[in-house]
């Protein structure tokens, strides 16, 4: 029964390494571009709902009232301002300037909010759990999960029955033609960034409502994402829920076997993907 | 035109010019011990050790296209292999860092195999993940102090020299060595039949490929000898330290972001490039190390800028302005002036 509690809970912490995914897929997608600040973004979004909850008193999960605007209005003006100067044959620039970026992020963080580890009280929920089949779940990983479902259907809604899907799409395809057509890809890669950065707001809010966190978080929330990403497969959102339930499960049961194994069984489970299926499970673009 | 004499040739007056002050400059490094105080040797030591990270960087991501964010895999395992080998091999530490140098290469062969599955970014995510399972692994090892570290037995760095100036003497020259090791290894590697499948596969990688430049082969032998060096490189700074932690030994701001800035403010795809930009770094953080974050944040918009205005860097702005290489690379065609007339 431990290890199919262990399963179960991995399965749960999926849904949160989905939400951490989510994003980096959907902008790998539009415009084919790895954002090295994904992590330090994720983090952006809880210590902004830290400070709405600090502010007015709100609860956390309310606080995304707030968050996840500021945060897609953060992504549109970022994309624009500079991330779309970057975009081009050339993966150095890219790269480079969302690397700076992250460092620049962890540092404003740590001016702002110290070094010390935050986390957001999210009363009663926190602790509230629910017995199913001699199983005791916690109601904010179901509440997690049930979150990363909805929001990876929406993305899907809006990728391939929206017209603003259509020229996510259309641009994705072909740039140069998509142009032709009258879309101008410099706002929708800016729709795309604010939308990416709308789901980073949900995931930081959860994974502050779940976890402490501090400024240097945001590195390991990269590199959940980027591992669910590629488990899935590049360019599948759903593949990419799964890659995260995988990526969790090997956490949970890792730490079942020995709690110093947690972080590295995730890795390994990666790393054995990578070796068998390069291309992922579910591979929909070629990267 | 074409029957005016000319010659072809890769040296020009601006090189032998650089190639003398070089040597002097260099002469003047390694009597640094006569004349330069305990702190300068200190600060010197590891400015030469970043500019070895640099030029090996520089090697992988401005010439073979292999974006690394996850080069402090090598230096930590460089770092551990020096402790593992002087404390259980009972190797001589010089000899250790050799060792290190050797394994890390060898390590650098399965990883490479795996991680260059995965393209452009891609790669660069998939390393930084490399340097995490590395970090969790030797933080599993209780043998090397698991994940608070160990300490150098006193024994082992005596065994380097008896004495206390001796020894800070031998760990500088070690320094300046690799830096000069590195910087030749790059520049030997890029003048030879490879460096001109490297240059090839920087300009146009299909087109490289479709005129029979084994791409995965060349990528492979750089990623594997710039693995190599930099564990060489971790052994060197760890014999330094003293002391090692997982956290430390794979520190990704230490090894790699400082590293990358070092590249993208000189000027990446360039030798003369990390050169500058080590300098440009331990200035800055000489000048403004006493405001914390704030001289980071101030790396990181300097870092984005560079980037964004002048992607070529320091050094790329004064090739395009006055036209001179130093460390000379390319072939050029000089007309004889007199034939002109």
């Amino acid at each position: 029964m431990d290890w199919v509690n262990a399963v179960v809970q991995g399965t749960l912490l999926g849904g949160l390494y989905a939400l951490f995914a989510a994003g980096l897929s959907l902008i790998f997608g539009v415009m084919r571009l790895v954002n090295i600040a994904h992590g330090d973004l994720i983090v952006l979004g809880a210590y902004l709902g830290l400070t709405v909850v600090m502010a007015t008193g709100l609860h956390p999960l309310l606080a995304l009232v707030f968050v996840v605007p500021t945060m897609a209005a953060i992504g549109y003006v970022l994309q624009r301002g500079i991330l779309n100067k970057t975009l081009g044959d050339d993966i150095l620039p890219p790269l480079l300037v969302t690397f700076g970026l992250s460092v620049i992020l962890q540092n404003l963080f740590l001016e702002g909010y110290t070094a010390d580890p935050q986390k957001m009280n999210a009363g009663a929920l926190e602790t509230a759990s629910v017995s199913v089949g001699g199983l005791s779940l916690g109601v904010l990983p179901l509440l997690t999960f049930g979150i990363a479902i909805f929001v990876i259907a929406s993305l899907q809604f809006i990728f391939y029955r929206t017209p603003l899907g259509r020229s996510f799409r259309a641009v994705s395809d072909n740039q140069e033609i998509a142009q032709l057509m009258g879309l101008n890809k410099r706002h929708i890669f800016g729709l795309a960034m604010a939308l990416a950065l709308a789901v980073t707001a949900i995931a930081g809010i959860l994974l502050g409502i779940r976890t402490s966190f501090d400024p240097t978080a945001g590195g390991a929330r990269l590199i959940y994402g980027f591992e669910a990403v590629i488990i899935g497969g590049l360019g599948n959102l759903w593949g990419t829920l799964v890659g995260g339930v995988i990526l969790g499960v090997a956490q949970t049961v890792g730490a079942k076997i020995d709690p110093g194994w947690q972080l590295l069984a995730g890795h390994i489970a990666f790393l054995v993907v990578l070796a068998i299926r390069p291309n992922g499970l579910f591979p929909r673009v070629s990267g | 035109m074409s029957d005016q004499p000319h010659e072809i040739s890769r040296s020009s007056q601006a090189a032998r010019v650089a190639a003398v002050l070089g040597a002097l400059i260099i002469i003047i490094l390694v009597a640094a011990p006569w004349w330069a105080g305990r702190a300068d040797m200190r600060l010197m030591g590891e400015l030469f050790l970043y500019l070895a990270l640099a030029s090996l960087w520089n090697l992988m991501a401005g010439y073979a296209g292999l974006v690394s964010v996850g080069q402090q895999a090598y230096v930590g395992f460089g770092g551990y292999m020096l402790f593992a080998l002087t404390i259980f091999g009972g190797l001589h530490p010089v000899f250790a860092i050799a060792g290190a140098g050797v394994l890390g290469a060898l390590i650098a062969i399965p990883v490479a195999t795996l991680i260059f599955r995965l393209r452009g970014a891609y790669f660069a995510i998939g390393t930084w993940v490399i340097a995490e399972v590395f970090r969790l692994s030797f933080a599993q090892l209780s043998a090397l102090g698991g994940g608070s570290g160990s300490s150098l037995p006193v024994g082992i760095v005596r065994s380097l020299a008896s004495s206390r100036s001796g020894r800070e003497s031998l760990s500088y020259w070690m320094a300046l060595g690799a830096a000069v090791t590195a910087i030749t290894v790059v520049y030997l590697m890029l003048r030879s039949r490879r460096g001109l499948a490297l240059t090839a596969i920087r300009d146009n990688e299909l087109a490289a490929g479709s005129l029979g430049i084994d791409i995965w082969r060349t990528k492979f032998v750089v990623y594997v000898v710039a693995s190599g060096l930099t564990a060489m490189l971790g052994a060197l700074i760890f014999l330094q330290k003293l002391r090692i932690s997982p956290d430390a030994a794979f520190s990704v701001n230490d090894w790699t972001a400082f590293v990358i800035f070092i590249v993208v403010i000189g000027g990446i795809g360039t030798i003369e490039g990390p050169i500058i930009g080590t300098l440009i770094f331990f200035a800055l953080r000489e000048t403004l190390a006493d405001l914390g974050t704030t001289y980071l944040i101030v790396l990181g918009v300097v870092a984005i800028v560079v980037m964004l205005k002048a992607p070529k860097g320091v050094w790329g702005f004064i090739v395009e302005r006055y036209d001179i290489q130093l460390l000379p690379l390319r072939y050029r065609v000089n007309v004889k002036e007199h034939a002109k007339r």
